[in-house]
């Protein structure tokens, strides 16, 4: 990194205008994308598992609750094909520069990503046309790859992630990356794994919430038969037992930020002088080169990132003013994925706790009120979660190699592009709403079946 | 040298695969645009939509496939191209975005006037996609793209060769559109359907070649080397091959031998790309060689092993899917599916995964939490995705059952 560092002046900053708006584009591309992603991680399996439940068994009501997953799983993957493919064009249309340098040393990952959407919607395609038209247990397997390409995938671009926070692989000369050694770069990096994995599991927990979140809302509703109550139970359950697994690796990844980027670290705490024995301060605004009206708790953040109560914690005023990221944007957003995901942990220790104790879902009202909110207050953990990612390693695009103003386009006219995209999701985003009530209301009539009605609201308890 | 090439020619092997492919997409949106009304156009509005629907996404890949090699083996020229050229790129993204959302949105409708109205927007962004992604290839033709990137933001891509290229695009979209869909039909037993595409085939089919034809003096008129540099040469037997093989198409489409018209077709796509790629070769933008602009050694040979490996895999998964779609088996008349033998679910021993999970959570904390090694960590990881797992198996099947309580 030695050499990469004295050369990081190489790169000029581009004239432009609108840096904040590129930014703020590619932001809302992310934060549209990214929950698909979480279903695309997590969705199939669950698929995949009601419909063995089917196979196993022969009961109906899996099948039926496996069809109208398959429906919605491929509603959104197509919506996520074209956010996708919004984010792949942006690597050129907005960071021209960042792609022009260092395309040779991470995009492999995205080639590979490239392969493995392929093999998605392939699958995909055969999967879902595929229903009542290929034998249960060869359908059963075609939906297979879709779960493997869902992980390679995410694995794919989080390895693209966790170099541009933590590069390496190259040398940089005269602004050009030379020496390039992609396999170093992007799956011989430390910074991969707490990433990969703390990514995984959320897409386990948006998920689990989300569609629990829709069965809970039926129940509060007063309809409440065994079509909901598997339905139910499936996501929950996943949820239930990952979101406090997510505290732990969100520790872990925390600690690995403390120690790979100490600035990160300081921007997430607003601490700006290096402190011995350093404090944690929860809420509260940072001004003044300091965290007012917070809670402060003596110690803890020693504690919690270096694992000793008088550990050395790195502060703000290491680097330059200019080097520093806006520090109130990713300590609120820390504070929000912290905050939510540890009421979502509470959430599912409350349910597994049930369970153990009476051997069935709880009762409450207010349990399944909480579960209803859970599913967007997840998303948000998610996305808060990203903008301290993105956000807490600016203003860098590789961590302290190039910066976002020398990566940004010089092209005119993102003010327009920024509008035009922005309205083109608001249109896609209210049709998107509508299809999926359409879909949850739709009667389901199964081939083979006349008339019978299978609809959930119908179903006897 | 072989090296630096090889990422071009699977940049442009996915060019070719994307027009045919997903031109045959665009092209059911001109169809349907097209179509009228009545109902007989509702027939072809819903022919289209339904042979489409399974294979848009694979085929819609190739352009993501085309982006991703392309930077990661030549990224100067994709910033140049990308910076360029970003007007029409934008305009194609947009269009991309709403053909793929009108997808998304039709599994919703459930009136006439509600699916007539997502055709719409899918087929006017079926034409305006083509239209700009021509443009951008006649951009680049045309020599409009220099290295620096630093081109015009409107006249590099609003000419007559980006014109041209744009109207080529659709029409051709139109014609294969039309080629696939009446071969579609033949395999749905859909008589009425396979003349209406076999009609509307033969007369695309000609005006796509008079436009290509045609074409060759709008290239000439714009004065660059590209008219010269392809009626020469290794790049004119190409442009003899495409031709040919555009005639031999609308041949088969006569007799009605639509499967292998659709090989034929493709013949004629991938011949126009040589001889374009002859015409240039090695120059991929203005005073830059491919072998200049190429990544590093190790990253190419990353790159190609990586798209062999994929490719592998790929073309085996791509020629199940369409052979489940094209033999018709997707489209047989809906059966019930085989019953499944009605067994029990397996019964697990569910006090003893409960504590088995127990006990993984407590390992894995100490692993990721307490420990400090790396080692530690990664026996913490795989115990608390063991932890999920054995929780599950021990909830899950009880919570399901039939005579659990509600």
């Amino acid at each position: 990194m030695g050499s990469t560092l004295a050369t990081a002046a190489a790169f000029a900053p581009v004239d432009q205008h609108y840096l904040l708006q590129a930014r703020q584009m590619q932001a809302l591309s992310f934060a549209v994308h990214i929950p698909l992603v979480a279903f695309g991680i997590s969705f199939p399996v669950m698929v995949l598992f009601v419909e063995w439940l089917h196979v196993r068994s022969g009961d109906r009501v899996y099948l039926m609750i496996a069809r109208r997953w398959t429906r919605v799983m491929v509603a959104l993957f197509a919506v996520g094909v074209i956010t996708g493919t919004v984010l792949s064009f942006e690597m050129g249309l907005l960071w021209p520069k960042f792609t022009g340098t260092f395309g040779s040393v991470f995009g492999l990952g995205f080639a590979i990503e490239g392969f493995s959407f392929f093999m998605e919607a392939i699958f995909i395609g055969i999967y879902v046309y595929g229903w009542g038209r290929l034998t249960p247990r060869a359908h059963l397997l075609t939906g297979i790859p879709i779960v493997i390409t869902g992980f390679t995938g995410s694995w794919m671009v989080i390895a693209v992630n966790a170099w541009m926070n933590h590069p390496g692989g190259f040398r940089l000369v005269g602004g050009r990356a030379v020496d390039v050694d992609p396999f170093k770069a992007l799956f011989a990096n430390s910074y991969l794994w707490h990433e990969l994995i703390h990514m995984y599991i959320a897409g386990y927990i948006v998920t689990g919430f989300i569609m629990a979140g829709v069965y809970a809302a039926r129940r509060l509703r007063g309809c409440w038969g065994r079509y909901e109550r598997v339905a139910l139970t499936v996501p929950l359950t996943i949820a239930a037992l990952a979101s406090p697994v997510q505290v732990l690796v969100g520790d872990w990844a925390a600690r690995t930020v403390a120690e790979k980027q100490p600035t990160k670290l300081a921007a997430i705490e607003g601490l700006y002088e290096t402190t011995r024995g350093a404090p944690e301060h929860i809420l509260g605004w940072y001004t003044d080169n300091q965290v007012k009206y917070g809670i402060r708790i003596p110690r803890l953040l020693s504690l919690l990132a270096f694992h000793r109560t008088n550990a050395r914690v790195q502060g703000l005023q290491a680097v330059p003013a200019n080097d520093r990221p806006p520090i109130n944007i990713v300590r609120f957003a820390f504070q929000s994925m912290v905050g939510i995901g540890t009421l979502l942990a509470i959430l599912g220790v409350v349910y597994l706790v049930v369970w153990i104790r009476r051997r069935s879902v709880p009762d409450s009202r207010l349990f399944y009120g909480a579960v209803v909110i859970a599913g967007p207050a997840a998303v948000v953990a998610l996305i808060s979660g990203w903008v301290v990612t993105e956000v807490g390693r600016q203003p860098w695009v590789v961590y302290r190699v190039m910066r976002t103003s020398a990566a940004v386009t010089g092209a005119h006219g993102i003010p327009v592009s920024y509008g035009l995209l922005a309205a083109s999701y608001v249109v896609i985003a209210c049709g998107l709403a509508w299809v999926l009530r359409r879909l949850a209301k739709a009667q389901l009539r199964l081939p083979g079946e006349p008339e019978a009605d299978l609809g959930p609201d119908h179903q006897p308890a | 040298m072989l090296l630096q090439a090889l990422p071009l020619v699977f940049v442009l092997t996915g060019v070719a695969l994307y027009t045919v492919l997903a031109g045959a997409d665009f092209g059911a949106g001109f169809w349907q645009l097209t179509a009228g009304s009545g109902e007989h156009a509702e027939m072809v509005r819903e022919h289209a939509h339904e042979s489409m629907a399974p294979v848009w996404e694979a085929n819609h890949v190739w352009l993501i496939f085309v982006l991703t090699v392309f930077w990661t083996a030549y990224p100067g020229p994709f910033e140049a191209i990308f910076t360029t050229l970003a007007v029409p790129l934008f305009i194609a993204l947009i269009g991309i975005l709403f053909r793929g959302a009108a997808y998304a949105l039709r599994a919703g409708a459930s009136s006439l006037r509600e699916s007539s109205a997502i055709d719409t927007i899918f087929s006017l962004s079926s034409i305006v996609t083509p239209f700009a992604l021509g443009a951008v290839i006649g951009g680049i033709a045309s020599d409009r793209v220099p290295p620096s990137g630093t081109g015009h933001m409107w006249s590099s891509w609003l000419n007559a060769t980006s014109i041209f290229i744009g109207v080529l695009a659709v029409s051709n979209c139109a014609y294969l559109s039309a080629v696939y869909l009446a071969a579609d039909a033949v395999g749905r037993g859909e008589d009425e359907l396979e003349s209406a595409f076999r009609n509307r085939a033969l007369a695309t089919g000609v005006i796509a070649g008079a436009v290509a034809f045609g074409g060759l003096f709008i290239i000439k008129a714009d004065e660059n080397h590209l008219f010269h540099a392809l009626l020469s040469g290794e790049p004119l037997a190409a442009v003899i091959v495409s031709a040919l093989a555009g005639v031999g198409t609308l041949a088969l489409v006569w007799v009605r031998r639509f499967e292998a018209a659709r090989y034929t077709a493709a013949v004629a796509v991938a011949a126009v790309i040589l001889a374009w790629t002859l015409a240039r070769w090695p120059t991929i933008l203005p005073g830059l060689t491919i072998y200049q602009a190429a990544a590093g050694h190790d990253t190419l040979v990353w790159v190609v092993c990586a798209v062999l490996a994929g490719g592998a895999i790929l073309f085996p998964s791509l020629a199940l899917l369409f052979r489940l779609t094209v033999t018709g088996r997707f489209a047989a008349a809906e059966e019930a599916p085989p019953e499944t033998v009605a067994g029990e679910l397996p019964s697990f021993r569910t006090g003893l995964l409960a504590r088995v999970a127990v006990a993984l959570l407590v390992v894995g904390f100490g692993g990721l939490t307490v420990a400090e090694a790396g080692w530690a960590h990664t026996i913490g990881i795989v115990c608390l995705f063991g932890f999920v797992i054995t929780g599950f198996a021990a909830i899950v099947p009880q919570a399901v059952s039939e005579d659990s309580a509600a």
